[in-house]
């Protein structure tokens, strides 16, 4: 049997990342009968998007330290179509990896001249960038000598309930995937893949940047009817 | 072409850094006629307030989205959408489709939040058709002090019905 285009999606009943215990639903989730109609909300009716909102190595006097990288690619919907003026919010540690957020306790230094956080709109054929540092890897508490591998947090918001996303973007060649409980809770290797950048040569600014590609798939813009191995 | 998708991933304990500003908590203004505030706790499996989750409500009038505060509060001021969701299995009640995201949630959880002043609208309603009256009770708001109150329970005797989207 194929698989459900939602089996992708990481169970939250995934007993290995420890905050999943007493915050996973336990009853099975129920199947909402399909939709004729789209279910749309306007977007962003009167946000303004700054025009370095995407650039987050510029949002301080100074520069942040780091190794500078262009991440940039496409969002589609599984159908192929490209999302024009989705949202994408980005957030990340610093390269020292940590967040400038209070409740982040890791030693590593914060870094003045970096906030780590990002957006912009996707243009008319659904691509992004964002200009930025690469994050550093950190260490925390659900396991022994736990380390999350580096990673980017992208958050895409469209017209359609059916789209939302929030998901993380990891690095090639990282060593810490295979003992990151976040990121191996994705079922599939194949799946796991689809979270990794690919280094791109025509991303790389000469004598200036590093570039990742990375491309994201979303739902159709219908919500999907019953799948042959959807929960009852 | 069907492209496969790419996976959910938790949003983690800092989301405040990039989502804190861009969609707010009112869908309608304070002022608007018929604005109503949504407000409630989101709560674990032991219980407990959870301080660091992330709702979002949907409906053809726009979005709201907020965090929850270090006791599991959070509130959105919003209109009661039209009864417009037709499909084939009948008319839906008004109701707002909810995200909620958290650390410990790797995939966000889907729920609806229906209108207790739509008796006759609910009762017609095929999905809260579906189920048990205990299940419905969690996705019908209770009046409170002038404003809705919605709470959702993660876990426990009165888990939240949750929807595979």
């Amino acid at each position: 049997m194929a698989p459900s285009s939602r089996s992708v999606h990481p169970p939250n009943d995934s007993p290995a990342y420890g905050s999943s215990l007493l915050r996973a639903p336990k009853q099975p989730l129920r199947v909402q009968p399909g939709r004729l109609g789209e279910l749309t909300a306007p977007l962003l009716a009167g946000e303004t998007i700054g025009t370095l909102d995407h650039d987050l190595t510029r949002q301080h006097d100074g520069e942040p330290l780091g190794e500078r990288i262009t991440i940039s690619g496409r969002v589609l919907d599984e159908d192929g179509n490209p999302l024009a003026g989705a949202l994408i919010e980005v957030w990340q540690a610093n390269a020292s990896g940590r967040y400038a957020h209070l409740s982040d306790q890791h030693p590593a230094p914060l870094d003045p001249n970096f906030s780590g956080a990002g957006r912009c709109l996707t243009d008319a054929e659904g691509g992004y960038r964002f200009i930025t540092i690469k994050p550093g890897a950190y260490p925390w508490r659900n396991h022994p000598n736990a380390w999350r591998p580096a990673h980017v947090h992208f958050s895409v918001f469209s017209a359609a309930f059916t789209q939302r996303l929030i998901t993380q973007m990891y690095f090639p060649g990282d060593p810490l995937f295979a003992q990151d409980p976040v990121l191996m809770s994705v079922p599939d290797e194949e799946s796991r893949q689809r979270l990794v950048a690919r280094w791109s040569l025509e991303l790389t600014e000469p004598e200036w940047s590093l570039g990742y590609a990375w491309d994201i798939v979303v739902a159709g813009r219908q919500a999907t009817p019953l799948d042959d191995d959807a929960p009852e | 072409m069907t492209l496969p998708l790419t996976p959910s991933q938790t949003v983690g304990p800092f989301f405040r850094i990039g989502l804190a500003t861009t969609i707010g908590a009112h869908v309608a203004g304070e002022g608007t006629p018929g604005a109503v505030r949504i407000s409630g706790q989101v709560f674990d499996g032991a219980g407990e307030p959870v301080p660091d989750g992330l709702i979002e409500t949907w409906q053809a009038e726009g979005a709201g989205r907020c965090p929850t505060d270090d006791e599991g509060h959070f509130a959105i001021v919003t209109t009661k959408p039209a009864r417009n969701a037709v499909d084939h299995s009948g008319v839906e009640a008004p109701h707002l489709d909810v995200s909620v995201f958290a650390r410990g949630l790797l995939t966000r959880l889907v729920t609806r939040m229906y209108f207790p002043d739509e008796d006759e609208a609910n009762a017609a309603d095929p999905v809260l058709g579906s189920l048990s009256d205990a299940e419905r009770a969690t996705l019908v708001a209770v009046t409170d002090d002038g404003g809705l109150r919605f709470d959702i329970h993660l876990q426990g005797a009165r888990e939240t019905v949750f929807f595979d989207r």
